[in-house]
């Protein structure tokens, strides 16, 4: 089979094409000017340098959340008209889950990281058991302090990475006891080919979406709707 | 394949998602109307007194995929007889923007479908064109909505002269200010027209704004703080406020300011042909006013029906239609403008 795969949940904007076991072409930057400049003229390169006939392409495997509201709809949005225009599936590929394959077959726990702002991560804790992808910790937004708190818990050797382990790396060094590491830059941000593999993964359970379905998953409420659901318990109460 | 270029139709599916409402259309030629699809959010954000920028960028996306299938089968077509995407770039909500913009290009990229990018207020000029197939520029026109009060000499198709815009609120954000501060709620304009049916235009002498060194300029925060002091002073000495003649005296302030704009603007740069457009445009107390005001000069007066005033992708693909047949073309590095200005290309 052959996946799109489009990331742009943080700040790098990332695409890929795969096929079967092999990456056809990734484009990925990390820089200051917006997804909405960069992310489809990247696609249009990578098409173009590996003649993609775009109805070859059997899904859309979307880096779906959590991550900038802005930027995941920014992704959203042009798999959705992908998927629109060329009649074909999305695959929701949860960001934290992609960032933790780019470390495929690690022994070490895998722990991604992405600066929720707030005092907050939106963090998960993977593990590789063997070939299989396991999930210790569901993707959740929690304080820093806590899930070091949940790491030491764990008690196994863990590797840190995505844009929360630049942040937080002083407070990780002080307060994590269990032996831990931090990924390189060639794997500890957003990588389209990792949200491909996963895509064609889940693509073959069956875990597939409509393009008209998909919405983000951004994992917190709108700052409106937190205040307004405040006031009322506040009332309630 | 047809090759007199002089039959031949340029059909647009056009895209609106620049503040609460998530449209699509087809429009053939700008002026034949194919179909035209808005899914409206005004009962969530009237939750909140107003539009929550974040909120209504959520429900763009969730919404935006249904929006352009309904324009198309509701035209009977398929991205197969598309000619050109037109999708509003600016102004607007940036993170509502970018989810119409995002979308049209990944269309426009993968079904190498050319793309035009739209001035918000471009559209609302150009839903006048949609219904009045024999009004073409030039002609002044002036755009009255929540977010934009402006008055536009329109040279030619895509060229526009502002002669006049507000200073401060638009002409819709006072209206929503007012009902919101009379006990009306949200959405103010067709609220504030409702109860005016029942009171005196007369009863109060609200102010009515000039601007020394702008004539055709408009200020409405001073309007809406003398029915802030009114209501206050009213409180203060008990005397009951009749929220009829509240309602009706803002309005007809608002309304003499509109008309005595626009009837300036005709006479200094003789005009015959006048429209209004933008969602206030559907107030049925300002277009008669407009109308009489026109009548009275021999004017001919235009304007949309109600569902061609408020936010709409018809007007975006009658806009998309003229830049389209003029050459303009946008990249696919298209990006939202939250403060592009008419008359200017943001590609």
């Amino acid at each position: 089979m052959k996946i799109l795969a489009i990331d742009s949940s943080g700040l790098v904007a990332t695409v890929a094409v795969a096929e079967n076991n092999n990456l056809l072409g990734e484009y990925t930057i990390n820089f200051k000017k917006t997804h909405s400049q960069t992310l489809l003229p990247m696609l249009e390169e990578v098409k173009k340098m590996i003649e993609l006939d775009l109805d070859t392409v059997d899904a859309i495997a979307i880096s779906g959340g959590p991550g900038s509201f802005t930027g995941l709809r920014i992704g959203s949005a042009t798999a959705k008209g992908l998927g629109l225009a060329l009649d074909k599936p999305l695959v929701h590929v949860p960001t934290l889950d992609a960032l933790a394959y780019n470390l495929w077959g690690s022994s070490d726990v895998i722990c991604p990281l992405m600066d929720a702002r707030r005092g907050q991560v939106y963090t998960g804790i993977y593990a590789f058991e063997g070939e299989n992808f396991t999930t210790i910790k569901e993707p959740c937004a929690i304080s820093i302090e806590e899930l070091i708190q949940d790491v030491n818990e764990l008690g196994r050797k863990i590797i840190f990475l995505g844009d929360g382990a630049d942040v937080f790396e002083s407070v990780i060094r002080e307060k994590c006891n269990v032996p831990f590491r931090f990924a390189p830059a060639h794997m500890n941000k957003q990588r389209a080919a990792s949200v491909a593999v996963l895509g064609m993964k889940l693509y073959g359970e069956g875990k597939i979406q409509n393009a008209a379905q998909h919405k983000p998953d951004y994992m917190r409420l709108s700052q409106a709707e937190r205040e307004r659901m405040e006031k009322q318990r506040d009332f309630q109460i | 394949m047809m090759n007199n270029t002089d039959t031949k139709q340029i059909r647009i599916l056009a895209i609106e998602s620049s503040c609460d409402e998530t449209a699509a259309a087809v429009v053939v030629n700008g002026r034949d109307l194919r179909s035209n699809v808005i899914s409206s959010q005004i009962a969530l954000h009237t939750l909140y007194g107003g539009v929550v920028p974040e909120i209504a960028s959520r429900k763009h996306i969730e919404k935006i995929n249904q929006v352009i299938e309904q324009a198309l089968s509701d035209a009977q077509m398929t991205l197969d007889d598309i000619d050109a995407i037109g999708v509003t770039y600016g102004p607007g909500l940036v993170g509502a923007l970018l989810v119409g913009v995002a979308e049209a290009k990944a269309i426009s990229f993968a079904r190498n479908i050319p793309l035009v990018g739209v001035h918000h207020i471009e559209g609302h000029i150009s839903a006048n064109y949609i219904e009045n197939k024999e009004l073409e520029p030039p002609f002044l026109c002036l755009v009255v909505s929540g977010g934009h009060t402006h008055l536009v000499k329109v040279a030619d198709y895509g060229k526009y002269e502002i002669l006049g815009r507000t200073r401060d609120d638009a002409a819709g954000e006072a209206f929503d200010k007012v009902a919101r501060a009379i006990g009306l709620g949200y959405p103010g304009g067709p609220k504030i027209e409702k109860v005016s049916h029942e009171g005196n235009p007369q009863a109060i002498d609200f102010p009515r704004a000039k601007i020394a060194d702008g004539v055709y300029d408009f200020s409405f925060s001073g309007l809406k703080s003398a029915v802030l002091n009114y209501l206050n002073g009213c409180r203060m000495k008990d005397i009951p406020i009749n929220q009829a003649d509240v309602a009706a005296s803002f309005q007809k302030s608002v309304t003499d300011v509109l008309v005595e704009h626009a009837m300036r603007a005709i006479d200094e740069y003789h005009m015959d042909k006048f429209a209004i457009a933008g969602g206030v445009a559907s107030n049925g107390v300002i277009r008669e006013a407009m109308r009489n005001a026109c009548e009275k000069r021999g004017v001919k007066f235009y304007h949309p029906s109600p569902i061609l005033c408020t936010d709409n992708a018809a007007m975006i693909g009658a806009a998309a239609y003229y830049d389209f047949i003029s050459g303009k073309r946008a990249g696919y590095d298209l990006n939202a403008i939250p403060n592009l200005k008419l008359g200017e290309s943001g590609y």
